[in-house]
């Protein structure tokens, strides 16, 4: 908010000799070019950001209407009920996120390198699942995990069933309406925001410091740990933003191929905002996503050491 | 311990590299036709060639960069051909440095060192870091320095690795005029300090000259010729070694006798002896040879003096068609019966004033000064043109 209203008046001190300067031209265009940007966010960003937040402290009911009151208390109730849905939130965001990088790195870097001239094709085959809408791909999903289907007809002859069914993340015979079923819909919508930012800064690196670490007697092996790997940190950092952000708040995935079981936080907010109608509740469980991620994130890029990002 | 004592018995385990019918094709373009090549321990070596002749590519596989087509490459004993680059006792300052730009100058230095596991780099990579003379920019990252700079710490990071061989891939490339001649004396300097054997690649006649001991000279993926800097200059085998390294005068001549160390050519009206030994054309009588001198080796004379030219020179008459005046010399061209541009340089000790555009005038010189080549070849190979230099 105040970073909003702050930013178009200029009023920068002026130099010690402000009246004999000719007037450029150019001054003001820089701010007229933010306007419209400026203008966007406030109207929906700002502006809904202040009105849920005034929304989570207030009491009342639908029928007679809701006032501010402070009430600060909404927050802990949620959080207390819900902490499970925000755990598992997390949860599934993480791994999600951890499969992404596993199956990304290796793609990100087979077209930054090697694909030659494959490139653009892999690139469009990367892009493509964009073209058809997210909850058309997440419902194919359901087929693909379908009960007494063909993945889980041959995952369940690999024994590999018996393997994720002890480790809770699926239930019986079943992947459908289980944690796995979550997480490999996340994974899936979720992977192109890894694989293209990690792409970015993989086919930055100029390909003569992979011949340079090489003839430093360092083998490939050394070379992607030393030289790759640390030069495509600022890729790896924003692709796993862009899919630990929106994958916790996600509740598409956990709507359509999970269960009860595996509600996350986002299919909470979701019932609370449009069926139970309870807005304090909805607003607080937002904020505290919100605040939640921020945290992790801010401790993340600490960690990660990586300021200039993307 | 162990890893200290490879690295003086590497140093002393012959530095020779012997490349043996060494080639490399790309699909049906050859890059280097298989080429011999012994690049003796300790010595100054420079590739010199246009861009494209195949020396990059030459340096890439004694590197292990590039894997020939056929033939071999040995490094004193060693068969090293199979060897991956990370196995190969050789280093590589690369043209545009490949500096790690995530690690600072001291860590770029003590890359190689502690790929081969050795503890304890201080010391060494501080002694390195103080013989470039870069020992206050230890922890500054590479893009924080000068192109100089940059381009010491590559020096350092590669020979720090005590590498029987240094590769150069034109290393001054990115430099400007006035640091690339500090950086080929600071480089000199080096190599003599070390005395580690160093394979320049360079498309700049004058830093080939300036830096080798031997060079050769590559042209569309072959050794022309190979020798020292003077050598080469003054025995010039082809004209594309004749033009590529300074400039030379041709005359096409016919053989009119051969007696003893010398032959005697008609060229226009006049006469013209060149000694056999510095002659690698076929000298039979009637046959066509061109005739090659430097601009520097001409005298000019006002055709009103020509009684005063002592006898025993060759000698050309013309008119002088333009003159520069460059401080130290003048260069003039001359238009002469025998060759449209003939180009030639006077010492400004004594000006004769009647030396301007339209005088009539003899070239003379010691006829030891001479070369002959075969007329066969194209007069203008190696002539550097405006494309040339900016690529």
């Amino acid at each position: 908010m105040a970073a909003v209203t702050e930013a178009p008046p200029l009023a920068p001190a002026p130099e010690t000799k402000p009246p004999r300067r000719p007037r450029r031209r150019g001054r003001w265009t820089p701010y007229l070019l933010l306007l419209p940007g400026l203008l966007w966010l406030l109207v929906f960003f700002a502006l809904p950001v202040i009105y849920q937040a005034s929304t989570s402290v207030q009491t009342g009911s639908l029928e007679e209407g809701y006032r501010v009151t402070w009430h600060f208390a909404t927050y802990w109730d949620a959080l207390s009920e819900y902490w499970p849905q925000f755990v598992r939130s997390v949860l599934y965001a993480a791994s999600a996120t951890v499969l992404c990088l596993l199956l990304g790195y290796p793609l990100a870097y087979l077209i930054a390198f090697r694909a030659g001239r494959w490139r653009n094709l892999i690139m469009i085959l990367v892009i493509a699942p964009f073209f058809t809408s997210f909850l058309i791909r997440t419902l194919a999903w359901k087929t693909i995990l379908a009960d007494g289907g063909p993945v889980v007809g041959v995952l369940d002859a690999l024994h590999v069933l018996d393997v994720t069914s002890w480790l809770g993340w699926t239930a019986g015979d079943r992947v459908l309406a289980t944690p796995l079923a979550v997480v490999c819909g996340l994974t899936y919508n979720f992977l192109p925001f890894m694989i293209l930012p990690l792409y970015t800064s993989l086919e930055r690196i100029d390909p003569r410091l992979h011949e340079a670490a090489n003839d430093l007697y360092a083998r490939p092996s050394t070379t992607f740990r030393k030289v790759t790997l640390p030069l495509s940190m600022p890729g790896v950092v924003s692709g796993t933003l862009l899919t630990f952000i929106p994958a916790t708040g996600d509740y598409v995935n956990a709507d359509l191929l999970g269960s009860t079981d595996t509600r996350m936080v986002g299919n909470v907010i979701q019932s609370q905002f449009l069926r139970i109608l309870d807005y304090p509740t909805a607003a607080a469980l937002s904020f505290i996503l919100m605040a939640a991620i921020l945290f992790m994130v801010t401790f993340y890029i600490r960690k990660s050491g990586t300021e200039d990002l993307v | 311990m162990k890893t200290t004592k490879d690295t003086t018995t590497a140093g002393n385990g012959g530095g020779d590299v012997r490349l043996t019918g060494i080639s490399k094709t790309y699909g049906s373009f050859t890059a280097v036709h298989p080429l011999d090549l012994t690049v003796p321990q300790g010595s100054f070596f420079a590739l010199l060639g246009a861009s494209g002749c195949g020396k990059t590519t030459t340096l890439r596989m004694i590197a292990g960069l590039e894997e020939p087509t056929s033939g071999t490459v040995h490094l004193g004993d060693q068969d090293v051909t199979a060897l991956p680059p990370y196995k190969r006792p050789v280093n590589t300052v690369f043209q545009s440095y490949a500096l790690f730009p995530h690690l600072d100058i001291f860590e770029n230095v003590a890359f190689g060192l502690r790929r081969r596991g050795i503890k304890s780099v201080k010391k060494q990579v501080e002694e390195m870091l103080e013989l470039v003379q870069l020992g206050e920019q230890a922890r500054k990252k590479p893009h924080q320095l000068s192109g100089g700079q940059q381009q010491r710490v590559a020096v350092a990071r590669a020979l720090i690795n005590h590498p029987r061989v240094l590769l150069l891939d034109e290393p001054l490339g990115a430099l400007d005029l006035k640091l690339r001649r500090q950086m080929q004396l600071e480089l000199k300097r080096i190599q003599t300090e070390v005395g580690i054997t160093f394979v320049h690649v360079t498309h700049d006649q004058e830093e080939a000259m300036t830096m080798a001991d031997t060079v050769a000279v590559m042209n569309a993926g072959r050794v022309e010729q190979l020798g020292s800097p003077a050598d080469l200059y003054e025995n010039p085998r082809t004209t594309f070694v004749a033009n590529f390294l300074g400039t030379s005068n041709f005359i096409e001549a016919e053989v009119d006798s051969a007696s003893g160390d010398e032959i005697v050519l008609k060229a226009g009206g006049g006469k013209l002896v060149l000694p056999r030994a510095r002659t690698s054309a076929p000298t039979a009588t009637g046959g066509k040879v061109l005739v090659g001198v430097r601009p520097e080796k001409i005298s000019l004379t006002h055709a009103d003096d020509a009684g005063g030219i002592p006898e025993g020179r060759n000698r050309i008459t013309g008119r002088i068609a333009d003159s520069s005046f460059i401080g130290v010399s003048t260069q003039f061209v001359v238009d002469s019966p025998v060759c449209s541009d003939f180009e030639v340089y006077v010492q400004n000790i004594d000006r004769d004033a009647r030396l301007v555009p339209g005088a009539e005038v003899v070239l003379h010189w010691n006829p030891a000064h001479t070369f002959g080549l075969d007329a066969a070849q194209d007069i203008d190979a190696g002539v550097e043109t405006v494309e040339e230099e900016v690529a």
